[in-house]
């Protein structure tokens, strides 16, 4: 739909004024992808697409990384423990309302205009709405499962590791494809801010020349990375849990 | 009022060894400073129980003696506490007054192994297979740390707990997992994983509340050859009278004997009958 629509669009704008750069047709835009992607730039001698694409993707991965892993410790805490939650919930709760773009120029003080900052504005950015979500869902095992774990002889961590992660670890790949879209947009915005290389500087640099012949292909390209890394997380979870289909055991 | 806990009855002519305790006889101070002859204290003795929420009385002088190796059913009215006496057993609460002990020894303040649970909803765990939920019992046993056993540990265990599905009779379902379970087979299982640690007491929380009447009658079969197999002793919480007079050998029914029209919640339920079946 929105493919058909951009083309007449475009064919029109283009019949009026043969060199208009808003609506490039798509023989422009296949041209201006293959230079990014499959001729090295002159002045560095890379594949500038891939070099884009790699730099965001480790950015994004390192970033989402390091939140779901304090997001499992601190759910786990917050949901099972009550003097954690006490101490730290409101804490959380409050912290996740915090813009984190607000924060950015922060980061960008303390940790320097580097790659530092951009993953932790990722991970500042998702990881206070992970806690509070996986906490919620500690708490919502049934409390009977709690007892009955304790009467087969559970302590402490062996219910934390027997009873509450492994039921707790298909919300945490839920939590992670949510944070997806935030993620990106903190990214995009960090590299469009300061970086020397990403998807997000490519598009907002050649944002100057009008370039939609090279925007237009990023955020395509975009579009599909968010959507392939949430498509294989939502096949990893059917996967690896196929017991989650019927809840009310 | 009445006086202690309420008339007891023989029934059906057999002779009922656990009387209820008048209430005079232990006041709230002396609970546990009576507790004298270890030969006394075995079973569960359960001495001038109060339970409060609040202001509101739940459980009011609650005293009894259960014998071991009784299957003790529990019915009344809704409301009337007998879940939370249930629960107060379980250690998954603490009474407000009054003692309980197990053997001679108070209860411990949480739920732990010497005594196994079937609960109505929620009672296996999920994201365990059929038989991986029995043998964590084993694994929680061995592997102290983790709760997690390895290779032919691991392996014994699962033999194990297919000994006890096959009890059961789940042993052709070793390898589902719950959800694929109909609700009478859910309980079953649930049945095979309390037992696995071999607990002193079974305590049974309407277990069979959501099953049909055929169901129902195959596992009321399997709870009792159980029973009689392993000499435990099983306290059955149900709302139905029937399953209770059919399963038990003792019958108590909890109600509450004084009402305050002004205050309704100032009173609280006791034992009201106590019947040998």
């Amino acid at each position: 739909m929105l493919a058909v629509v951009y083309l007449l669009g475009s064919s029109f704008r283009l019949a009026a004024n043969p060199t208009d750069k808003l609506m490039p047709p798509p023989s422009a835009m296949a041209q201006a992808w293959s230079t990014m992607a499959m001729q090295e730039d002159t002045r560095t001698g890379q594949y500038l697409f891939w070099e884009d694409t790699k730099a965001s993707v480790v950015r994004l991965g390192i970033g989402l990384g390091i939140a779901t892993l304090l997001a499992m410790a601190g759910g786990l805490a917050l949901g099972m423990l009550p003097y954690a939650e006490a101490l730290l919930g409101p804490m959380v709760t409050v912290s996740s309302m915090i813009p984190a773009l607000a924060i950015l120029p922060i980061l960008f003080i303390v940790f320097g205009v580097d790659e530092l900052s951009k993953v932790a504005l990722i991970v500042l950015g998702v990881l206070p709405f992970m806690i509070r979500d996986l906490s919620q869902r500690v708490r919502e095992i049934p409390e009977e499962q709690w007892i009955k774990a304790q009467t087969l002889g559970a302590g402490s961590l062996q219910l934390a590791v027997r009873v509450i992660v492994p039921q707790i670890l298909p919300r945490l790949i839920d939590s992670l494809r949510l944070s997806l879209g935030p993620a990106w947009l903190f990214l995009i915005s960090a590299e469009a801010i300061s970086a020397t290389s990403g998807l997000g500087y490519r598009i907002f640099l050649v944002r100057r020349y009008m370039a939609m012949d090279v925007i237009l292909p990023y955020v395509a390209w975009i579009t599909l990375l968010a959507f392939l890394f949430d498509w294989s997380l939502r096949i990893l979870r059917q996967r690896l849990y196929p017991w989650l289909d019927a809840e009310s055991v | 009022m009445k006086e202690g806990a309420g008339p007891t009855k023989k029934g059906s002519g057999t002779f009922l060894a656990a009387q209820n305790v008048p209430d005079a006889f232990f006041t709230a101070g002396d609970a546990i400073s009576g507790n004298a002859g270890s030969n006394r204290d075995h079973g569960i003795c359960v001495r001038n129980l109060w339970h409060e929420y609040g202001s509101k009385v739940v459980l009011e002088r609650v005293s009894l003696k259960i014998e071991p190796g009784t299957f003790c059913a529990i019915t009344g009215p809704s409301g009337c506490g007998k879940s939370t006496f249930l629960r107060i057993l379980l250690g998954q609460q603490r009474a407000s007054r009054g003692s309980v002990t197990l053997d001679g020894a108070p209860l411990a303040c949480e739920p732990g192994p010497d005594r196994g649970v079937v609960f109505q909803r929620y009672s296996v765990f999920p994201h365990l297979s059929v038989v991986d939920n029995v043998a964590l019992g084993l694994e929680l046993e061995r592997a102290p740390r983790l709760g997690r056993l390895f290779g032919s540990a691991r392996r014994r265990a699962r033999e194990e707990a297919v000994k006890y599905l096959e009890a059961v009779g789940l042993g052709a379902d070793a390898g589902a997992y719950p959800h694929q379970l109909s609700g009478g087979m859910r309980q079953r299982l649930s049945i095979a994983q309390a037992l696995i640690r071999k607990p002193k007491l079974l305590l049974l929380d309407e277990p069979f509340g959501a099953l049909d009447p055929g169901t129902k009658d195959a596992i009321h079969e399997l709870v009792l050859s159980l029973w009689k197999e392993t000499g435990m002793t099983i306290l059955l919480v149900t709302h139905d009278i029937r399953e209770g007079f059919k399963l038990g050998t003792r019958l108590l029914v909890f109600d509450k004997v004084r009402h305050d029209p002004h205050a309704p919640e100032r009173y609280g339920a006791t034992v009201t009958y106590d019947i040998a079946c």
